[in-house]
């Protein structure tokens, strides 16, 4: 009989080798909502070679190899739906190289993004990177390949859309170099002018390879940085409110904020932006281009500016916001999950309205953040919910809400964000046959005994 | 039923407690150490809700996870949650549990079975007493300081320095103290930390009825761990008494001192306790001991400040230890790329943890570990 274990303490130093219960029970599971199922050995690689020889190993043994960031999807992405080795990506965090000229970062495949930018800000403070509002335990890579957002995101596109290199051990253990990389010294494209290979391994959940390199755009950290909130308590017009401050081109991240409580909130619209500048002069022109785009709700009484003290202005300049979090426990049950539909964002008054309506039918706390994407192209959605992590009920009924939400924003032309496998499918059924057929011939061929997180954009046989 | 079995499972596992404020490195000692999320505090709180549910059976494996946990309080710090402060009373309260049903690891059992028999976790008798100790003055009616010393001032040579460098800046500064000498008892922050609570309550009440004997007004305690639970623990028992930490003690000396010269350009940083900083945020009292002296500070210091790896009784059971990444080790490879070529310390099991970790890292040369009292009194 093979011995795994001992194959894999073989590879990788044993402290970091485990296949006890513990460990098991830990990485099975998320904290988002989506059923648990326990890998059979949890593994925390430091180099590409031994990452290489797990997946070696795994393609001989034909057993499943599941790669894990900060393991803060919600939506069980990481959750290893057959079992399998547990790849904990944490203990390669090296940052490689800050190429301070050509704008970009090279981190290895484990490397958080509050460790990138802490980083920044010590040694290149005038530079930063799109950083998610997910805890900072939450890694580079991980976020890049589920396409996630950003403080940059409004201007920047996607974070995937960011990176500017890869480097990857595919599913068959060759290591592979995509972008300007793979032919020159330096990381400044992901793609253009070669064939966009990166493609290949965003949105995919690890089921087309480990990336055990990444490079990262890096933009101008401005001087001055001051968030703006405008209120409407019509949800019609945000859409519009939405486009215009986009159109300005004179603003950073855009955020709306729907929620119950504090009292306040209730009912009310809450269009968060930010100004950001080198100079004063700066940031006085694009605020009266702000206040000019917006002056018509002032005027016809539609919508008004709050007026924010330096403590309420605190949380919101903190870069990954710990409010995002704090969602979690507003019920004191420790959890929450959200569904997050990319969608247009004209989109928003039917979805903001279905978020309530689904939380008065099944009695949950709710809140969305919508934040704008490159400009107002589209936006991400969330319909967040609260459940008590003691106490079944709530669970049931938060993934039965975020199940409904989920078709509500498919039928209403959203795309499903970092879908959950019941998501995936719904997606899959509704998507274009030939395009569905394309994705599982490229995931055949690059993965050909289907190890490489197994569960993940599977057709049901 | 405990209150951490009906709110334990508020922790989300967003693993901010595994952080210092910027991020800039891993400031959760265990986790630091092992890597595996089952190590951070998050981990923590899971696998012991898992446990209460019936989820995972307890191990010998489970419990080291538990007690690998050096109650630094770097997780109470980081928390964005309501339920922040209460994280370490959590995980103390399981370990009672794990305590109450006879299911604690090996080293834990040994550290509190001496405890038990001989009244210090180090398996010492009364005639072990450091040989200086004895010629240390016996607490008496009217002396103004109980000088208490705890287990390590009265069983390690390690911390000779500490001891006699203290009391001759209490001597010279004409302060009246005592010790109690063969009398003292372990002060049972570690056992309560461990969970044991019966045996804390023995060892806290039989330091009282002590106290109260000798009319004790005022404490100063060498070690953090004992001024933090007379402070915050043995003042609800029925006898209430001053407790100072003998930083405070120095800080005030310092006051009427001139300030001092850094010699030889001699740099100096500052190692910030935990149960004298997080736990009872005593940040700038000791670093007033060093006053005049050139003070380079650590990235992680104050609130931030990374843990030794010996709170929790770890000084003893050492779960910790082993490998690159054991806490004190880090700590010293950031203490010696300040620059500084004395690493001041104002606990006992600091001064011994991270001593060691200096050997190991071979960095006797480049950096000394010293207390505050040395520091100030050279």
């Amino acid at each position: 009989m093979i011995d795994i274990y001992s194959e894999l303490t073989a590879i990788i130093d044993k402290d970091y080798v485990s296949n006890s219960k513990e460990e098991l029970y830990m990485y099975g599971r998320d904290p988002g909502l989506m059923p648990a199922h326990e890998p059979e050995y949890v593994v925390m690689p430091t180099t590409v070679e031994e990452v290489q020889a797990i997946i070696r190993l795994a393609n001989r043994e034909k057993i499943a190899v599941v790669p894990k960031g900060g393991g803060l999807s919600l939506t069980g992405l990481v959750i290893p739906q057959k079992g399998g080795i547990l790849l904990d990506m944490k203990r390669m965090d090296k940052i490689i190289e800050v190429n301070e000229k050509g704008g970009y970062a090279i981190v290895e495949g484990g490397t958080t993004h509050g460790a990138l930018k802490s980083h920044l800000l010590k040694n290149y403070p005038h530079l930063r990177h799109s950083i998610p509002d997910s805890p900072p335990i939450a890694t580079v890579v991980a976020n890049a390949v589920i396409h996630g957002q950003g403080r940059l995101t409004q201007q920047r596109g996607f974070n995937s859309d960011m990176v500017s290199g890869l480097e990857v051990v595919l599913p068959t253990s060759e290591i592979c170099k995509i972008g300007s990389c793979a032919v020159s010294q330096y990381w400044f494209s992901k793609g253009p002018p070669l064939p966009d290979l990166s493609s290949l391994f965003f949105g995919w959940f690890g089921t087309t390879g480990v990336i055990t390199k990444l490079g990262i755009k890096l933009y101008p950290c401005k001087k001055y940085r001051d968030p703006v909130l405008f209120l409407t308590d019509k949800a019609e017009l945000v859409p519009d409110i939405m486009r215009k401050l986009g159109r300005t081109e004179m603003i950073e991240d855009l955020v709306v904020n729907a929620q119950p409580i504090p009292l306040r909130y209730k009912d009310n619209y809450y269009i968060l932006f930010y100004i950001t500048g080198d100079t004063e002069e700066e940031m006085e022109f694009k605020r009266k281009m702000c206040w000019s785009a917006l002056w018509d709700y002032f005027e016809k009484r539609e919508g008004g500016f709050v007026s924010l003290v330096p403590e309420m202005k605190a949380p919101m300049l903190s870069m990954p916001s710990k409010d995002t979090t704090r969602f979690a426990d507003v019920s004191k049950g420790g959890g929450f999950e959200y569904s997050g539909p990319i969608a247009p964002i004209e989109k928003y008054p039917v979805y903001v309205k279905k978020l309530i309506d689904l939380a008065e039918k099944y009695g949950l706390f709710y809140s969305s953040a919508a934040r704008m994407i490159d400009g107002g192209h589209s936006m991400m959605f969330s319909f967040s919910y609260t459940f008590n992590r003691a106490d079944p009920q709530t669970m049931k009924r938060a993934k039965d809400a975020l199940d409904e939400a989920a078709e509500f924003a498919i039928e209403n032309g959203g795309v499903m964000w970092k879908p959950n496998l019941d998501e995936q499918k719904i997606t899959m059924a509704k998507m274009d046959p030939n395009t569905l057929d394309l994705m599982m011939r490229i995931k055949k061929l690059l993965d050909p005994n289907g190890i490489m997180n197994p569960g993940n954009w599977e057709v049901s046989k | 039923m405990k209150r951490y079995q009906t709110q334990i499972h508020r922790c989300f596992r967003c693993g901010y407690c595994k952080f210092p404020t910027d991020y800039s490195a891993l400031n959760c000692p265990s986790y630091n150490r092992f890597r595996f999320d089952t190590y951070s505090t998050g981990g923590r709180l899971w696998l012991t809700y898992a446990w209460l549910k019936g989820d995972i059976p307890w191990s010998e494996h489970l419990a080291e996870i538990l007690y690998a946990c050096t109650t630094c309080k770097n997780c109470v710090e980081q928390c964005p949650m309501k339920f922040a402060p209460e994280i370490v009373d959590w995980i103390i309260e399981a370990r009672s549990d794990m305590v109450e049903q006879g299911k604690i690891p090996l080293r834990v059992k040994r550290f509190l079975e001496s405890v038990y028999n001989y009244g210090n976790p180090l398996k010492k008798t009364n005639k072990e007493r450091l040989p200086w100790i004895k010629s240390l003055k016996k607490y008496e009616k009217g002396t103004e300081y109980l000088l208490y010393l705890g287990c390590l001032a009265s069983y390690d040579e390690g911390t000779k320095d500490m001891v006699t460098s203290l009391v001759k800046m209490l001597d010279k500064a004409g302060i009246s103290y005592g010790v109690m000498g063969d009398d003292e008892q372990c002060c049972g922050n570690e056992v309560y930390a461990m969970g044991e609570m019966d045996l804390f309550k023995e060892l806290a009440g039989k330091n009282i009825d002590k106290f109260r004997q000798l009319g004790v007004k005022s404490v100063i305690t060498i070690c953090p761990h004992g001024y933090n639970i007379m402070k915050n623990q043995y003042q609800g028992m029925g006898y209430k008494f001053e407790v100072l930490h003998y930083s405070q003690a120095l800080a005030k000396i310092a006051d009427d001192m001139k300030p001092k010269k850094t010699g030889n350009g001699v740099k100096i940083t500052y190692h910030d306790p935990c149960y004298l900083g997080r736990h009872n945020k005593l940040y700038e009292t000791p670093r007033k001991a060093l006053k005049g002296l050139e003070l380079v500070e650590m990235p992680r210091n104050r609130k931030d400040a990374f843990c030794c790896g010996g709170g929790s009784g770890n000084f003893i059971t050492d779960y910790l230890a082993g490998g690159n990444d054991s806490p004190a080790r880090v700590r010293v490879r950031e203490a010696a790329a300040t620059g500084a070529g004395v690493l001041a310390v104002a606990c006992p099991g600091c001064l011994l943890m991270l001593k060691e970790a200096v050997k190991t890292e071979d960095l006797d040369e480049k950096l000394q570990v010293m207390d505050i009292a040395s520091v100030m009194g050279r």
